[in-house]
This record gives structure tokens, sequence and C-alpha cells, in this order.
């Protein structure tokens, strides 16, 4: 919620009393313009991620979701910028979650117990996986072949890989949990460039009306993908 | 319950105090009219019009503070030659009128002069309010005796030179007020004699929908033909097949009045705040004289602009957006959802010369007013964020141009132009 | 030092369905009544606009509209004997935040429960003798019966316009509805949604195997509809994004869409938003309460007086408030004695996954809506014979397949890589033929005596007040039943010509980062004797009278259905003993 929900409840209808909102005998809260649309990401190349880190990052999501003829892979739909714009914001520092001590080690049911957001995860993972693969491969991850990087991102969803100060099984499925999200939401997020992920699978997009589709059974939908900012057809042709 | 009993006592109390300084405004109130009668604080029914004709006017919405004492005036009333103020209408004595005679105060509604005989402003709408009957002003008259008087100097005038000099409004009055009472014709019906006293009248509707001239006259030749004001749009109100009510009913037109919906169209903006404060606590046959007269203008039609082909590049990009961003709401044929989304097919205001409320609505969206009759008030989310100038264009362009509807294009320069407008004024 | 507000008639606490439909009932009762919300005001143009809403990282993945766990969590456990844990991140289920309720986020699946659910403990020792129920498990009758509450179900359904076929109108049996329903006095007020190809198929796949399917009863509307208020919702325009998510274009039931363009507007109701309620006073009887306590965005407390106060929070934040308020004796699970805590359940939910052959099926899952779906009720409650299958209860199966949005709805077939290029041509293959039923397995969860809520002994809100601690497990009776529903209903899937059907069973133990629904119940549970329930049968306090409290709270164990048709229709219930009997003579309206 941005800050400016208080300037809509400070309209006409309102009385601020002691930070509190009152509403009486009045009709529904409304501004021009109101709403807290998803704000761009900006367009510095990374934001959270050092250059190293980032390049690893880049070859990661690249194998995760590699690319075939049809589609781009994690790299070129921009899954690793995604990750540096979440990284960077509330996501990667754990913004609103409950983060009062203690922390203990509980069972699996329990979920997560871990003081450390994701933003942290990631430097301190991507430090250990630089140091594991100059040690076993002898380069970092960026460099090395194909099939060796597949061999490391196996050793680390198995948990064969053992990284020194980071838990590489839990990095691989934070990993693959945001890289998933970054080739499918929406492209403002920087990820799905394109909208390469939604065409990959046949997803229309942000749409909001099917109401003359739902009863045609077993048809192939035919509209492309929109995104929040629009398509191509959104352009106006130049004749 | 203890505490409702206590309320009851308290709400007692108030009406007896209410009731005593009745009694004293009633007392210092007995005097005699412009004919000869006095006003009597026991006619209740008198009052009751009276309350009722500034329901017709919308008083309140000039000389009322959203939320504050009714009447006390304060509110800032913006005209295209800079603020004025609306005026403390309470009896209080020294800030209100609670000093003038019943004679100052039908000059002041009908004529445009202050008790001092100075010049008021028509941003009061005096050279509409000239047509109320004698009678109408003085029950008005009869229900401010009666309302709290209110201790508030306002000053009115905060208008920049020259227009500050209120002695200039006699030149202006020589030009563009005609006094005198509403004639009815004869020739025509009861009801549409009721509904050009009330639309010509107190309704002042030409006041926002009627073309002014430089000198912010009504522009006679175009009656009811629509005019830009407050970054709005007043439409065409005349009988017009194209952009008026044409291919509206009586109906239509009344339901529109009394909960701001019908099957077409919804109301915000200005028009909204009118159907909230006035026209949805009118009477019924006082809406339906209303729509009878309405109907009965001609509109000027000429004929429409030939349809955009839709292949035409702005069409295409305006139907593409259209169909993804549009049609959960306002639907694939553009009919909407009768008293929730409006038709785009049927709207006058969407063919409209003066796109202004169209592009403004498209950028910073809209909540349409919450009537008793009609509590939904759904709102329209903004499209500044997301459409481009050229992408709105485009899409206002479409709707304009589909359904068997015409009207020229939106450029984007239009849309630029009320999206800096909109930024200006903090929108 | 609180600063004291003037008194009201009425304080409710929590802006959400039922404080929605309470504070509606009451301002027409001419009483002054103000509601208390702690999150912001809600509404579709400005917070989850059609522009925007169809966001599934923002508001699925990362809970945009939900209680902030910073703000107030839960403490968690399987077992008694273990350490408690926060709940950092929500999983299992997600408490909404704001105005609105869950009525913003909800699927809008509008069911009623089965005659026999309000009855459960006396109807299952009759059919089956007493000694087949498990010796720890705790499930008592309501104290209302079907009957008390059909005419306020049929209130709740046509004020959210709810659309659907009935099966049983009057006593009489229709063709295309759920035989097995109650009789319900009316049709529903609109016709069933459209169904998308997968659920025809399930439904003639059901039909085939000798079932009875019919429409999900939904809040996402068939068409435009007019509620008895006045108030206008549109139809339904099937974009799947309903659960999680706000509707931007007023064609899901919610208070928004129902009630509050009414409410506001009244001058004897007032809200305040994002003032959160820190405690309901008693007075020195403890048998009154006087009001409330609350605390603004500010940091300043203020004390609400009011001669009647609602309880109207989610299920454990009402439980929450009675023991912070010192209301009920503590239910202590080891003595089975007390009331304020006992009773906790939650929903018992399963899938079967089908996978189709691509070339032969599309099944596009984005044309989806919350509650469309075609359901069979033969395995709910009691309507079949538990006698030889070694459990009791059960749920209503159906292929509710509520959107294909991408990030979460791209299963791939067994035996697949997660990732790599098998795992994306996979994705790619499958997308499209796949039934993913959001919860195809839709089960019942009866109460046990070591399921409860309590205060934590060890973790603190942010005014230093103790979590709630949930303590919480399935038991061998619900996973038995479990099994039973999700092999019944991938039998299902197999006969709409799935080549790959993948059983998703429910194992044990509960999972706290696993969502199973948001339907957490009881906890001040409604009944007949003072000693094992919190509320009687208006849910009304037994120790603080003028105290109501609402909500899914009341349950005394949760049936195979959603629960908000029964929260919705015991709101209207309450809301009439208190207009009709409480405000005439407030005292109790029982005397135990």
């Amino acid at each position: 919620m941005r800050p400016d929900r208080r300037e809509l409840l400070g309209s006409a209808a309102f009385l601020l009393i002691g930070g509190t909102a009152i509403g009486r005998g009045q009709s529904l809260p409304w501004r021009p313009d109101a709403g807290s649309p998803p704000p761009p990401i900006g367009k510095a190349p990374w934001v959270f991620f050092e250059p190293d880190e980032a390049g690893a990052v880049e070859a990661l999501v690249d194998r995760l979701i590699p690319p075939d003829p049809d589609t781009p892979g994690g790299k070129d739909a921009g899954c690793a910028i995604y990750i540096d714009r979440q990284l960077a914001g509330p996501y990667g520092r754990q913004a609103g979650l409950y983060l009062s001590l203690p922390f203990i080690k509980g069972t699996k049911q329990q979920g997560p117990q871990d003081p450390d957001g994701p933003a942290v995860q990631y430097r301190t993972a991507l430090a250990a996986l630089d140091r594991y693969c100059r040690k076993e491969k002898g380069g970092p991850f960026a460099s090395l072949s194909d099939a060796d990087k597949d061999g490391i991102i196996g050793e680390l969803e198995s948990g064969a890989a053992k990284l020194d100060g980071a838990d590489g099984q839990a990095f691989f499925e934070l990993m693959l949990k945001n890289v998933q999200e970054g080739f499918f939401a929406d492209p403002i997020y920087g990820g799905n460039r394109d909208m390469c992920g939604w065409r990959m699978i046949g997803y229309p997009g942000a749409r909001y009306d099917y109401r003359d589709w739902v009863l045609r059974h077993n048809e192939r939908y035919p509209h492309p993908p929109v995104s929040f900012m629009g398509r191509a057809d959104w352009n106006v042709r130049k004749t | 319950m203890p505490d409702e009993r206590a309320r009851r006592i308290a709400s007692l109390a108030a009406v007896v105090s209410l009731l005593a300084a009745f009694g004293v405004t009633a007392i210092g109130r007995a005097q005699t009219n412009p004919s000869g009668t006095t006003l009597d604080p026991q006619n209740f029914g008198q009052i009751e019009r009276g309350r009722y004709l500034m329901v017709v006017g919308d008083c309140s919405s000039c000389h009322t503070v959203p939320g504050g004492e009714p009447f006390a005036g304060g509110r800032s009333i913006e005209t295209p030659f800079g603020v004025v103020v609306g005026a403390n209408i309470t009896p209080d004595r020294e800030t209100g009128i609670g000093a003038w005679s019943d004679a100052m105060f039908l000059s002041a509604l009908r004529e445009g002069k202050g008790h001092r005989g100075e010049f008021l402003y028509p941003a009061m709408p005096y050279p509409y309010y000239t047509k109320v009957t004698e009678r109408d002003g003085l029950d008005i008259r009869a229900y401010l005796n009666t309302v709290k008087p209110v201790h508030n100097p306002v000053v009115s005038n905060k208008l920049p030179f020259p227009f500050d000099v209120r002695e200039e409004m006699a030149g202006w009055n020589a030009l563009y007020f005609t006094s005198g009472e509403f004639k009815p014709d004869s020739a025509k019906s009861a009801e549409w004699n009721r509904g050009a006293y009330l639309v010509e009248g107190l309704g002042h509707c030409g006041a926002c929908h009627t073309p002014k001239t430089a000198l912010g006259g009504d522009d006679l030749a175009h009656a009811f033909h629509g005019y830009r004001l407050q970054g709005w749009f007043a439409p065409n109100i005349t009988d017009d097949k194209e952009s008026g009510v044409g291919g509206w009913s009586i109906d239509d037109i009344a339901a529109y009045l009394k909960s701001g919906h019908n099957a077409i169209s919804a109301s915000t903006g200005i028009m909204g705040e009118e159907i909230s404060l006035s026209s949805s606590q009118m009477t019924d046959a006082d809406l339906k004289a209303i729509a009878t007269y309405l109907k009965s203008l001609p509109g000027q039609t000429t004929s429409p602009p030939a349809p955009l082909s839709p292949s035409e590049p702005a069409m295409a990009a305006g139907g593409a957006i259209y169909a993804d961003e549009c049609s959960a709401c306002h639907g694939m044929g553009g009919k909407g959802v009768p008293y929730l989304f409006p038709s785009l097919a049927a709207s006058p205001n969407v063919r409209s010369a003066d796109p202004t409320s169209l592009i403004r609505v498209l950028l910073e969206g809209a909540r349409s007013v919450a009537t008793p009759g009609e509590p939904t008030s759904p709102g329209m989310p903004s499209f500044a964020w997301k459409l481009t100038d050229e992408e709105a264009a485009a899409v206002l362009t479409y709707i304009r141009n589909s359904w068997g509807s015409s009207a020229p294009a939106i450029d984007a320069r239009q849309v630029g132009e009320e999206r800096a407008s909109m930024v200006r004024n903090g929108g | 030092m609180a600063r004291k507000l003037p008194s009201k008639d009425v304080v409710i606490i929590g802006l959400g369905w039922t404080g929605s439909i309470l504070a509606h009932e009451l301002t027409d009762e001419g009483l002054d009544v103000v509601a208390i919300e702690r999150g912001p005001w809600r509404d579709a143009p400005t917070d989850f606009p059609t522009t925007y809403a169809q966001d599934e990282l923002r508001y699925r993945i990362r809970h945009d509209l939900f209680l902030r766990p910073e703000q107030t969590t839960f403490t968690f456990r399987n077992k008694m004997n273990q350490q408690a844990l926060p709940i950092r991140s929500w999983g299992a289920f997600m408490p909404m935040n704001g105005v609105g309720g869950g009525g913003v986020h909800w699927n809008a699946e509008t069911w009623r429960f089965l005659p026999s659910d309000f009855v459960l403990k006396t109807h299952l020792s009759q059919r089956y003798g007493a000694s087949f129920l498990p010796e720890d498990m705790t499930i008592q009758d309501y104290g209302v019966t079907y009957d008390d509450l059909e005419p306020h179900y049929d209130q709740f359904e046509y004020l959210c316009g709810t659309s659907g076929a009935a099966g049983n109108l009057k006593g009489k049996i229709l063709e295309g509805g759920n035989p097995f329903e109650g009789p319900r006095s009316r049709p529903y007020p609109t016709p069933p949604q459209a169904q998308p190809f997968s659920h025809t198929l399930f439904g003639k796949a059901a039909r085939e195997l000798g079932y009875k399917p019919f429409p999900q009863p939904s809040g996402n509307l068939s068409q435009a509809y007019v509620n008895p208020l006045g108030v206008r919702l549109g139809p339904c325009t099937y974009c799947g994004f309903c659960e999680w998510f706000g509707c931007g274009n007023y064609s899901k039931a919610s208070p928004q869409t129902t009630i509050l363009p009414v409410l506001v507007r009244k001058s004897n109701f007032s809200y305040r938003t994002e003032c959160e309620v820190t405690r309901i006073n008693v007075d020195d009887s403890g048998k009154r309460a006087t009001g409330v306590t609350f605390v603004d965005t500010s940091g300043e407390e203020w004390e609400q007086p009011a001669d009647l106060v609602i309880l109207a929070a989610f299920t454990v934040f009402n439980v929450q408030l009675l023991l912070l308020s010192r209301i009920g004796k503590p239910y202590d699970p080891v003595a089975n004695q007390g009331v304020i805590g006992r009773n906790f359940t939650h929903q018992t939910i399963s899938d079967a996954i089908g996978f189709f052959d691509k070339d032969k099926f599309n099944f596009n899952p984005f044309i989806a809506s919350g509650s469309i779906g075609m359901c069979i009720d033969e395995f709910n409650g009691d309507n079949f014979d538990h006698g030889p299958l070694g459990f009791v209860g059960g749920g209503y199966i159906g292929q509710v397949q509520t959107n294909g949005r991408p990030i979460q709805t791209n299963l791939v077939p067994p035996g697949t890589p997660r990732w790599g290029a098998k795992w994306k041509s996979a994705v790619r293959d499958n997308y499209l033929s796949t039934v993913i039923p959001g919860t195809g397995v839709h089960g019942s969860f009866y109460s046990y005596r070591d399921v409860y809520l309590d205060l934590d002994p060890l973790y603190k809100d942010r005014f230093g007040r103790p979590l709630m601690r949930m303590t919480i497990d399935f038991h061998d009776n619900e996973l038995k039943q479990n099994a039973f529903l999700t092999d019944k209903f991938a039998e299902i899937i197999k006969a709409m010509g799935a080549k790959e059907v993948v059983k998703q069973t429910r194992k044990g133990p509960y999972d706290v980062t696993k969502y199973q629904t948001t339907h957490l119940c009881g906890g001040a549970i409604m009944g007949t004797d003072p000693s094992t329930s919190a509320l009687n049968r208006y849910l009304q306090s037994w120790d603080v009278p003028n105290l109501f409290v609402m909500g899914a709270t009341a349950f005394p164990q949760n049936a195979g259905y959603n629960p908000t048709g029964t929260v919705g229709a015991l709101a209207y219930w309450s809301a009439e003993a208190i207009r009709t009997q409480y405000l005439k003579k407030p005292g109790p309206l029982v005397h135990a």
C-alpha cells in the first residue's frame, strides 16, 4: 500500500482523529488516479547483484530454463533482472514477515525459521557457489560448460554439493521458485520478456474477459497474450 | 438501553432549543413582503415548499461547505474569471441575511442585487432565478428563516482585477440579463410548462449546459448544446440524436436525474454532485416534467461524420486495447451492464464534440454517484499510468466510431493536454 | 491511558462479511453502530482494478492483500509436547486484512451444510453407535438446526446473488442440482455459471459412473443481479483471478459488492479503519462488556464504550481477543475443561491431477472462476454408509479448476525433471491439457481433544500480547477419509480420459507451509452446554451476554463444505435474535 492511502481517507468524507480515519454517512472513498499499480523496474542493469553475481545468476537461470529454438531461456527472458529487482525490494528483506526472536530450528511442517531473507541467502550462497566451482571445476560458474553447469545444479538439487557456509539445496529450491516466477510473471517485473513464457504455454496474460470463450470447448484460444503495459497490437501503426 | 434514552433526551433538548431559537427569529421576522402579505412562521406547508425549492435550485452546492453548517457559505466556486465564494444565507443578522427584508431577498435572488443595492456576480445564477415566481421566492425565504443562524463572515469576491469591480456587472447585465418571471406557454401542456420553469429557472441547467460568450453570458442561440467548465464537458441536453439525449426516452432522463444511473449511462463529477444534492431528491413528477421539456428542445442536428474504417490504424489499435482493457465491464458489444457499467454504444457523451470528460474519465478514472435508488456507485479505474497519449486517443477514437456511431477521432495531443491539466490540478 | 470516545449502542470488531451483515441489520434497527477494522479500506476501482488485479506474482505469490505477519501471526506445533514456532510467512491459510475481510479474496463457493452436520454427534451415535467414534474425537451438535438456519441461508444467498441449481426445493428433488442438500425454500437467485470443457467432461464421467453431478453454487455471478438492498453485481467474465484476489468488475459477491455501498450511507453507521482492537473491556463483575480498547496507526490508545459488542474478526483472532480479555474459561486439554480454544479445526483437502493427451484435449484452464465447478456430493457428511469404512466424515469432490495462472499452474507428469530442457518442454506440452482442480477433494475436519488454541508462552505481537498458539494435526480418521475420497475422485478423473492421474492424497503431519484453505474453524464454539461451548445457539457468549461472536469460530467441527454460506446464515440468525429478542430484553437468550 502506498502512503497516499492517507490522502484518500483525508477526502471530504473523513475526519482524521489521532491518525485514525472515521467515515460516516457518506459515499465510498475514491479519488482521481487512485490505485497502486506495479512500479516500473527501472533501467539500471543491476540493482542488487554485483557484476560477478549477476553473471552467475544469468548462467544459472539459463540452465534452469535453457533456450530452445522456439523460446528464449531464463537469461534472455529477463529472469535474472527479475530476481535482481525482487531481491532489491521488499521481498529480498522479508518485509512484512514476522521476524521476532527467538529463531529456533523446528520441524519441516513448522515452515522456515530463518532470520536472513532471500537477499542474504543469495549473497551468501552465490559466494559459496563461486568458491565451490573454482575449487571443483577451476573457474566461476558462468565460465563452465553446459554439462558442468548442469552437473553442479544437479548436485545442489540433490544436496550432494556441500557448499561452504551456505545450504546449497535450500538455495536451489529458492532459485528454482524465483526463476519460474520471473518466467511467468507479468513482464512489468522484468522477466517473461515479450511474454515469452506465456506464449510458450498458450496463456493469454492479463486479460479479464473470456465470456465469449467459456463454452467453446476443446478449442484453442486464438488471441495473443497481453501484459499490463499492452501488446504489439496496441501500437498505432503508421500507414 | 440507558444510552439510547440519554440520546433521546439530548435530542429532545435540541428540539426545544431549536424551537426557542425559531420562536425568536420568527418574532423578529414578522414583516411585510412586497405583495403585502406576511410570512407566517407556522405555515409549515410554505416552509416545506421552500425547502424543496432550495433542493431544486441546488443552493447548498454553493452555500454549504461539504460537511459544514447548512447555508453558512464559504464554499469556493471556480469561474472562468476567478474564484467567487458562496455567501452565508443563514438568518444570522450580522453575517447572514437575517437583517434583510423579503424585498431585499427577492431582489438578490431574482435581480442579482445585494441588500445595499450592489451588483452580485452571476455565479449566483440570478439570470436563471429571475424566472422564479414571487411566491416560490418567498417560500424559499420562509424556509431559510428556519435554518440555524450561523455567524460566519464570508468574503464573496475574490476575483482579480478588473473582475473585482462589481459595477462592471451593470454593463454585463445589460448584455446578458433579462429580468422577469417565467411566462407559461398556454399552447403547451402543464407538464411541459412545469419542466420549462424548472429547467430555465431554479434548475439553472443552462449555467453548465449552455455555451458561454467571452464575457460569460449565455450564448442563447446554442442553448443547452453543451459547455466545458471546471475540467468537465457538460454535454448537449437537447433532443439531438447524435450528441444530445435524442436517443433517451423521458423515463431514461428521469431515471438518470433521480438515481444518477439509467440503462445507458452513469453520472460522475459535477453532474454527479448535482444529482446527489438536488435532482435525486426531486419528485418524480418534476423529473418527468424536466425530461419532457428537454425532449422538446430541438438539437442542431448536423449529420455525423462518416465512421472511421475499422482498418484505420487508430481504430485497429483502439480495438485491441478495447478488447483487452475495457470489455470486462463495458462488454465486447459496448453495451455495458444496465445501471452498473455505462453503455458506450449509446452514450452521447462518448460522441460529444468536446471530448474533455471522456479523456478525463479514461485517464483519472471515475466513481459514479451514489443515490438512495442506486447506491452501488461503481467506479472506473484510472488508466493514466497504463496508456500512452497515443493509446488513450486510439481507444477513445475506437469507442466513438464503433457499434454504429461516429465522431471525430481523438488526437494524442488532446490527451496530452488533458493529462497535463490533471497534473497541474494535482489530480 | 486510553482516551475515551463517546459511547455507542454497538461496537463491531472487524468489517468483513459478518461485521457488515451485523452492522446493516443493527443500523436498520435504529442503533448507532461503529465498526473498527484493523486493515485499510478496500474497493475495486482503487485497490484491485481490472487494470492490474490479475497479477499472480503480487497477490498470489507475495500475498499483497493479506495480513502482514509482522502485524500479527500465530505459532504452530503438531503435538502438545512440541515447541510451537511462529508462522513467519503464510502458507497453510491466508488471514485477510482490511475492509471486506475474507469476502474480498475468497473463491465465493457458497455452500449450505447438510441437515445432519448440525446434529452430528447425535446423528452418528444413533446410526453407528457412540463407540464407532474415535475416543478422542470431541464432535458436538451445533444447538441450531438446518431448519432454523434455512431462512438465513436463503437471506445470505439472495444478498450475494448466488448462482446455482437447486437440488431440493421444499422437499422435491430436482434433476441437475445436489440431491443430498437440505430442502431450500427458493431456487438460487441466479442460474449456474457456464461450465468450461474440463468441468463438463467431469460431469459426464461422473454421471457415467452413476453419480449425480451438479454445478457448484457460486458467488461469481452467471448474470447481472440486483440484491434486496438495491446493490448491483455484474456478470462474471471468467478471468480466473478470484481466490487471493479482489474482483475488479463487481461480479464476485463480497461486502463491497453487496452491503457496504448501502451501509456507508447510513448516518447511524461509522467505521474506523487501520485501528486494531486490543481487548474487549468487561466490568468488575466480569459479566458485562463495556466496550473495546483499540490502537490507531499513530500508536494512540482509545476506548470505545458500547452497550453491545459484536466480535466479528477472523476465527483465530476472535479466540485470541476472548483469551486476552479473560472472557470465558480457557480450554485445558489435559483436564478436558474450559471452553475458549477447544474444538479448533481446519479442512482436509487433496487433489488428483489428470494429464491428458495434448493432441486431443485443450482445456484453456485460464478460463475459470473461483467457484466454477462440477461436483458430486455422494461422499459428503453421512451421505454414504461409513459402517464398513472405519471412519466418519466426508466431503464434496469435483473438478473445481479455479484458474490457469501460470506460475503455479505448470505441473508436469511424474518422472519429469524439475528444471532444464525436459522440464521446459513438458510445461509447454501439458499446460493446456492438464486438469488441476483447485480443491478436488474438500473434506471435513472433525474436532479432537488435542487440537486446540491457546496463548503462546514465548512469542509476542507488536503490542507485546501473546500470539495465538495452534496445536493441530491430522488424525487417522481424517487421513482415512481423505484416502477414500481421493481414490473416488481419481477414478472420475481417469474416466474423463486422462492418460495419467496423479493422486495427491493428504498425508500427515499437518504442514503449515502447504495451503489447505483458509477455513480455520472453532475455538469458541456454539452449543447447548456452557461447560463444553463458549456460545449459546444464538452466538451469544454464555459468560458475557452483551457479547456476540460471529464466524466459523462457532463451528463445533468443520463439515465437508466451504464455510462462508454457513457463516453468513449464522450471522443473520444471530442478528435476528438480537433484533427480535435481545434488544427487547437485554440478557441471556438461553438459560443454561
